[in-house]
């Protein structure tokens, strides 16, 4: 089978394509950044998704899946070119598959799709509307990007296509947004609150990714692993310490004091648990993951630039 | 007593992970000094008696469903405690918190380790297919608002409850709480206050704070109810099924103001 993975120079798409290699695909990538050392056999034409250049690569390579990555989810990005990122990358990739030929487009989203609110159900199911998303405005474009991928569900019939939610990703590479907020020794949370926190290792959530691909998935799926921990266990587990901080102290010490600069909005996702249901991935792939808590954990923890 | 607790603690049917939490984010550490705590307060300063807890199945799904009785939510800490202490295995009875204990710090950390979720519907299913014992009080807020002279008296019950039994096939427990309004006498609550500080009202006792006093407090089980039905019927037929529930409450309550007042 060909396939095509957008985004393809990230470190998790790098780990999918590794997995998709081993079981003898054939295998081109599209990312704005390059990937020198990508594996032999694997064509990574850097291009942004958005451009025509990158329609051309849909046109020769003609692929059978899609698989879409390239997503930015960091926040250092301004919202605004976020949005033309996201959301425009994610229309022309829907676009372009849909023209030349593609069987099966897979949108890798994220599970702060459903924000985070005091009155929301702890394990979200993927039926339910992104109700506590407003209270981050910063994540709407993926909330667009998300719904927008969803469209394909009925507005291309003859496309399988698959919408993963996934949680956050922990491990050796140290790269992802719970990584980035877990990298200072104290880590700031806010002062009354322990949310659940759900994580799950980024070779399970690459095997997930692959499975998805292999079972052909149509539809929309939650992506998770272990259960989730509370945030303050969390932080004492990765060898840190929790820095609790009022949460009006917080919102002024964000970019201050040595602690990172994230926008306001961000403070919900310390206060409330952001949870997902994956029962229906799981039943409909009989993906197991592999490493449980303590074993991702313990492997960020001990990943090059662990303290 | 700490060896004791940790004992039964351990003896929960709980899915436990290796930092000592399950799925929910019930923590085992807050529980152990939750429950020496509750313990204390259950055996030596309350005096609780609880009867006919042999009527909770000791595995598997279930509703307990009673009266609020005292100012406070403190009925739910003595059901709760009496669960774990009385029943053999003991139980973790996970009750339904209101929803601005979620949203106040401190709070929304104690109820979310000690296993009690937001009162949402999604939660109460979810816990029950999971086999749990889930503890409801169909008064809600209006029911621990009811003022010492109307103690024993029962409001408005919520119907939400029957549908989720009736959906999950969960038997309902009734249970009735008496005492709870002499140890937290409320003369007044202000619900200027209460929306100030974000939640429903503020109770008044004589002494100003609703801390309890040292009073027997009585607490009775009855048989386990089962109900007919999808969940989906029509309100007045949830609506007749919530008033039989009721009216089995409204006994046990009767039968522990009596039993008080022998003791």
């Amino acid at each position: 089978m060909k396939i095509l993975v957008t985004g393809a120079s990230g470190l998790l798409a790098r780990e999918v394509i590794r997995k998709l290699r081993a079981t003898q695909h054939e295998i081109a990538g599209i990312d704005a950044r390059p990937w020198p050392d990508a594996p032999a056999g694997v064509n990574v034409h850097v291009v942004d998704v958005r451009k025509r250049a990158a329609e051309d690569v849909f046109r020769r390579f003609r692929p059978n899946a899609v698989i879409h990555m390239a997503t930015v989810t960091h926040l250092r990005e301004k919202s605004a070119e976020r949005y033309r990122i996201n959301l425009g990358g994610t229309s022309a990739v829907f676009d372009h598959a849909e023209a030349h030929g593609a069987k099966h487009v897979i949108f890798v989203g994220r599970h702060t799709f459903y924000g985070a609110a005091p009155d929301s159900p702890l394990y979200h199911k993927e039926y339910e509307p992104p109700i506590g998303a407003h209270a981050f405005p910063e994540l709407a474009d993926l909330v667009a990007a998300d719904l927008y991928a969803c469209t394909a569900l009925w507005r291309i019939p003859e496309l399988k296509t698959c919408v993963l939610r996934v949680c956050y990703t922990l491990g050796p590479s140290r790269h992802g947004t719970l990584s980035a907020y877990l990298h200072p020794r104290r880590v700031p949370t806010v002062m009354g609150f322990d949310p659940l926190f759900q994580f799950m290792h980024e070779d399970d959530v690459a095997g997930a990714i692959v499975a998805a691909l292999e079972k052909r998935l149509h539809g929309v799926y939650n992506v998770a692993g272990p259960p989730p921990l509370h945030l303050a266990t969390l932080i004492r587990a990765v060898g840190h310490t929790p820095l609790r901080i009022p949460e009006p102290l917080l919102r002024f010490a964000f970019g201050r004091f040595g602690l990172p600069l994230l926008p306001p909005g961000a403070v919900t996702h310390l206060k409330y648990p952001v949870v997902i249901d994956a029962t229906t991935f799981k039943l409909a792939t009989g993906f197991q993951f592999r490493y449980d808590e303590r074993q991702t954990i313990d492997s960020f923890r001990a990943a090059p630039d662990g303290k | 007593m700490l060896q004791e607790t940790r004992a039964r603690i351990d003896r929960l049917s709980l899915p436990w992970n290796a930092y000592g939490s399950d799925p929910y984010g019930i923590c085992k550490n807050d529980l152990v000094w939750f429950f020496s705590a509750a313990t204390f307060l259950y055996r030596d300063y309350f005096r609780v008696r609880a009867m006919g807890t042999e009527h909770v199945p000791s595995h598997g799904r279930a509703m307990l469903v009673g009266n609020h009785s005292g100012g406070i939510a403190l009925d739910a800490l003595i059901v709760v405690a009496a669960m774990f202490l009385e029943k053999d295995p003991p139980r973790l009875a996970q009750g339904m918190a209101e929803k601005f204990l979620a949203n106040t710090p401190f709070a929304s950390r104690l109820t979310s380790r000690l296993g009690h979720l937001t009162g949402l519907p999604e939660h109460v299913v979810q816990m029950l297919e999971d086999e749990r014992l889930v503890l409801v009080f169909p008064e809600g807020a209006r029911g621990t608002a009811k003022l010492f002279w109307d103690r024993d008296s029962l409001v408005q019950f919520g119907t939400g409850f029957m549908r989720l039994a009736l959906q999950t096939q969960s038997p309902i427990i009734p249970f009735g709480f008496v005492g709870g309004g002499e140890a937290i006498p409320t003369i007044a609550n202000s619900y200027k206050l209460g929306r100030l500080l974000g939640a429903p009202y503020v109770p008044f006792t004589p002494w100003i704070v609703p801390l309890p006093l040292p009073v027997r407090l009585d607490v009775h089980f009855g048989a386990p109810m089962t109900f007919e039905g999808s969940g989906n019927e029509d309100d007045a037929t949830i609506e007749d099924k919530v008033e039989e529930v009721k009216r089995r409450i409204a006994d046990l309550v009767a039968e522990g103001r009596r039993s008080l007042r022998g003791a």
